[in-house]
C-alpha cells in the first residue's frame, strides 16, 4: 500500500527540459565474451558485438527519453576471452562506480560474476543463458533473467506443434551438454502439452568441419540414412544448440516431414523479419546504426538496458537496489514490441515474453498459442510456473 | 435490376430521413487502399488505391481533400474527395504515421516514428518548414483547442510532450504509463487525455499543471487484463462522454468525463484501434483491425448498430463535415 502510494506520487510528477541543472548519471555495465562459434549456415555467424549492439542502442534510447527528464545514461563493456575470469571484470566494474550489469555469459560465468557481485550489491542482468537450473536451483537474488529459458523456449515450440496437431515427434539430439539439456527441455515440454516422442536419436559430433568444399555431396546421403526407419512421425525436432547437424536436416530427412526446434521452426526472443507491434521501428534503428540484422542477444541486451531506463524514469534513482525492487515489485513492466507488457515472475525473476517462432524468412507464430490458458497470465504457460519453480531467491 | 433501383431509392429516402448522409474514409494498412463508406447507406461505395502501409488518415479544413499517411512510401497522400484520385503528396519525412492539423488548417504536423522528430508542413505550399526532436517513436498527435499547445506521445519514451507550436520546442513532458498512443483534449481544454497500449490505462493529464490527475483503468469480466490495450480516445463535442478503443480486447469503454468512471464496455470487432464522429455526432465509427471492418455505435443508445465491411487491417477514419 504504501508502495502504491509512492509509487503514484512519483508518477504525478511532471518534468520539463527546465529541470535543475544536477543530472541523473546511471552507468550500466556490459560483460559478453568474444564468440568464436562456427556455425552451419554463413548467415547465423555471430558479430563481433552481437548482444552489446543491442545494450549500446538501449542506451541511445534511455538517453533520448533521458534528456526529458535530466538522466544520462553510459555504457562500459568487458569482453572476455575464454580464459578471462568474469569475477575480475566484475570487480572493475564495481570499482568504476557500476552496480547494474547487463551479462551476456554461459551458465558458470554468470555465476562466478554474480557471486563476485554479491557483497557489493550488484544486480545482474542475464541477457545470454537460457540454463533452466539458473532460474531453479541455482536462481539468485541479484540475478535478473532477460533472456528466455530453454523450458520456456521448448514449451513455445510444443504448444505450437500441438495446436497443428504434430503431435508424434522425433528428437534428434546432438551430443554436446547444451544440446542435451534442449532435449531434456523438449521432452519436458512434450509431456506438459500432450505430444508423443516416438523416436530419439543422438547425432554425435565427431569433430568434422561444418563447412567443405564439396561436403553437400555426402550431407545429402547421409541425413537420408540417419532418419530412415523411424516409426511414423509428424515432425522432426532437433535439439542442437551447438550447431552441429540441425540444419542439414530440412529437405533431407528420409521421410518428407517438418523441421523444428534447433532448424526449421525455431522457437526465439527476436527475428530480424519480425515487424509487429511496432517492431518495425527498432529493426530499423538498429539496422541503420550497425548496418547488419538485429539477433536474439540483441534483443535480449537491448531489453536489459530499457528495463533498467524504464525503472528509472519511474524511481528517479540510480541506485540499483532501489531498480531491482521496484523491477521486483507490482508496478514494474516493460514495453518490448511482443504485443503484451513484459512483467518478472516473482519466483525466479524471470521475464514473462511471448516467444517468437520463426522460420528463418519470417515468424510463422507468437507463443503462447490460443487455447493454452492460464489463471494469471497465459505467458505463464511458458517455462516454469509458481507451482513448478525450485527456485529459493536468497 | 429495376426492382433494385427502385428499392435503393426507397432505402435512400428512409435514411435520409433518419440521418444526414456522410462520407468516411477508412485506411487499410495492409490492402494499401482507402474505402469510401457512404454513413446513409453504410456501404462502402468506393475503394481507393493509396501508396504502401497507409494509416493515419484526415480530411483537410477546406474538406477538399483527404490526407493519408503511407508510411512505407515517406509520404502524406492527398486524396480529391471529389474526383477520390490520389492528386498529389506531402513532404512528411520518414514513415509518417499520425498527424493533426492547426487551427486554421494551414500548418500539419506529423509523428515521424523512425527518426524520433515532429515534422512540420506547409499544406498549401506542400513544403517541409521544420521539425521537433521528442521521443523515441513519436506517435499520437493532438493540438489543443485553443491552438496554443501541441501535444505528442512518445511510445518507447513513454511520454506526452508539450511544444509550443510557435518556438517549434517541448515546453514540457509528462510520463504516462507503457506505449502512448494516443492523446486527445476535452472540448475545454482542462483535460488531455492519453491512452498507454501496453500499460493498459488513460492517463488524464492537467494541461496546465502538466502533472497526471487520474488514472484510468479498464476491466473486463472474463478478459485478462493484458488484452485490454487502449489506444484510440474520441470525446464528444460537449464534453460528457469518451470513448476508448480496447484494441484486442474488442470493446470500446464509455466513459463519463465528469467521474472519470467507465459507464459500459461496447462490444465491437476485433483489435479496435481509431475511432471518429458523424459530424452530428449521433454515430461513431470503429475500426478493426483484424476482423477487416469499421462498426458503427449509435452514440445516444450507446449500442452497436451496424457493421461494415472493409480492407484488411483497417487503421484510421475520417469523417466529412457535411
Amino acid at each position: 500500500m504504501i508502495r502504491t502510494s509512492v509509487l503514484a506520487t512519483l508518477l504525478l510528477i511532471a518534468v520539463s527540459p527546465a529541470l535543475p541543472a544536477s543530472t541523473l548519471d546511471v552507468k550500466i555495465g556490459y560483460i559478453g565474451t568474444i564468440e568464436k562459434t562456427t556455425t552451419i549456415s554463413l548467415l547465423e555467424m555471430p558479430a563481433s558485438n552481437a548482444g552489446l549492439a543491442g545494450a549500446q542502442l538501449a542506451v541511445d534510447d534511455n538517453n533520448t527519453t533521458g534528456k526529458f527528464l535530466n538522466q544520462s545514461f553510459a555504457l562500459q563493456e568487458i569482453m572476455l576471452n575464454g580464459e578471462d575470469d568474469p569475477a575480475a571484470a566484475v570487480q572493475k566494474l564495481s570499482d568504476a562506480g557500476i552496480s547494474l550489469i547487463v551479462a551476456d555469459l554461459p551458465a558458470d560465468a554468470l555465476i562466478k560474476a554474480s557471486d563476485a557481485g554479491r557483497e557489493r550489491g550488484l544486480v545482474f542482468f542475464n541477457a545470454g543463458a537460457t540454463d533452466d537450473r539458473l532460474r531453479q536451483d541455482d536462481c539468485k537474488m541479484n540475478v535478473i533473467h532477460i533472456a528466455p529459458s530453454r523450458a520456456m523456449l521448448a514449451d513455445a515450440l510444443a504448444q505450437y506443434l500441438v495446436w497443428k496437431h504434430w503431435t508424434r515427434w522425433f528428437l534428434v539430439f546432438g551430443s554436446h551438454e547444451p544440446d542435451k539439456l534442449f532435449a531434456d527441455a523438449l521432452r519436458r515440454s512434450a509431456t506438459r502439452f500432450g505430444a508423443r516422442i516416438v523416436q530419439e536419436r543422438e547425432f554425435k559430433d565427431t569433430g568434422g568441419a561444418r563447412r567443405t568444399d564439396t561436403g553437400l555431396v555426402q550431407i545429402q546421403s547421409q541425413i537420408p540414412l540417419f532418419t530412415q526407419s523411424a516409426p511414423d512421425y509428424d515432425v522432426l525436432v532437433t535439439a542442437d544448440e551447438s550447431q552441429v547437424f540441425a540444419d542439414y536436416m530440412p529437405f533431407r530427412t528420409s521421410q518428407p516431414r517438418p523441421v523444428a526446434g534447433s532448424a526449421g521452426l525455431e522457437p526465439t526472443s527476436w527475428d530480424a523479419s519480425f515487424g509487429q507491434w511496432g517492431a518495425l521501428q527498432l529493426q530499423s534503428r538498429f539496422t541503420k546504426k550497425f548496418s547488419r540484422w538485429m539477433t536474439a542477444p540483441d534483443m535480449q541486451a537491448w531489453t536489459a538496458v530499457r528495463m533498467i531506463g524504464e525503472a528509472v524514469s519511474r524511481t528517479n534513482s540510480a541506485d540499483a537496489k532501489t531498480i531491482a525492487s521496484y523491477m521486483r515489485g507490482p508496478d514494474f513492466a516493460v514495453a518490448a514490441f511482443k504485443g503484451d507488457k513484459l512483467t518478472l515472475r516473482d519466483w525466479d525473476l524471470q521475464l514473462r515474453q511471448p516467444i517468437l517462432l520463426a522460420d528463418g524468412r519470417t515468424v510463422v507464430s507468437v507463443s503462447p498459442q490460443p487455447g493454452f490458458l492460464h489463471q494469471n497470465s497465459e505467458l505463464d504457460t511458458l517455462g516454469f510456473d509458481r507451482p513448478d519453480t525450485k527456485c529459493q531467491l536468497k | 435490376m429495376r426492382l433494385r433501383f427502385v428499392l435503393g431509392i426507397g432505402l435512400a429516402v428512409l435514411f435520409a430521413n433518419s440521418a444526414e448522409a456522410f462520407t468516411a474514409y477508412v485506411s487499410n494498412e495492409k490492402s494499401n487502399t482507402v474505402s469510401k463508406i457512404d454513413t446513409d447507406s453504410w456501404k462502402v461505395t468506393k475503394t481507393i488505391r493509396v501508396g504502401q502501409r497507409p494509416r493515419g488518415i484526415a480530411y483537410t479544413k477546406d474538406q477538399k481533400y483527404v490526407m493519408v499517411a503511407c508510411g512505407d512510401d515517406d509520404t502524406i497522400q492527398l486524396i480529391d474527395t471529389h474526383t477520390d484520385a490520389v492528386v498529389g503528396s506531402l513532404p512528411s519525412g520518414p514513415d509518417p504515421e499520425f498527424f493533426t492539423a492547426g487551427p486554421d488548417g494551414k500548418l500539419l504536423y506529423v509523428a515521424n516514428e523512425n527518426d524520433n522528430t515532429v515534422t512540420i508542413i506547409d499544406v498549401p505550399r506542400r513544403a517541409l518548414i521544420g521539425a521537433v526532436q521528442v521521443g523515441v517513436e513519436p506517435e499520437g498527435m493532438v493540438m489543443s483547442p485553443d491552438g496554443k499547445i501541441l501535444i505528442n506521445t512518445s511510445e518507447t519514451t513513454n511520454m506526452a510532450h508539450f511544444i509550443d507550436p510557435v518556438k517549434r520546442e517541448v515546453v514540457a513532458s509528462v510520463l504516462v504509463d507503457q506505449r502512448p498512443r494516443f492523446a486527445a483534449f476535452t472540448p475545454d481544454g482542462t483535460e488531455l487525455w492519453v491512452s498507454a497500449e501496453v500499460g493498459g490505462t488513460v492517463s488524464v493529464i492537467d494541461p496546465v499543471k502538466h502533472v497526471v490527475e487520474h488514472r484510468i483503468e479498464f476491466a473486463i469480466p472474463g478478459m485478462r487484463s493484458d488484452a485490454i490495450q487502449p489506444v484510440g480516445v474520441n470525446i464528444t463535442r460537449e464534453g460528457k462522454l469518451a470513448f476508448v478503443a480496447l484494441g484486442p480486447a474488442n470493446h470500446v469503454a464509455v466513459i463519463d468525463i465528469k467521474t472519470h468512471k467507465v459507464l459500459k464496455y461496447l462490444l465491437v470487432g476485433q483489435r479496435v484501434w481509431h475511432m471518429d464522429f458523424t459530424p452530428d455526432q449521433k454515430y461513431l465509427l470503429t475500426t478493426n483491425g483484424l476482423s477487416n471492418d469499421v462498426s458503427v455505435i449509435d452514440v445516444a443508445s450507446l449500442k452497436v448498430v451496424n457493421t461494415v465491411q472493409v480492407g484488411e487491417l483497417p487503421w484510421g477514419v475520417t469523417i466529412s463535415d457535411h
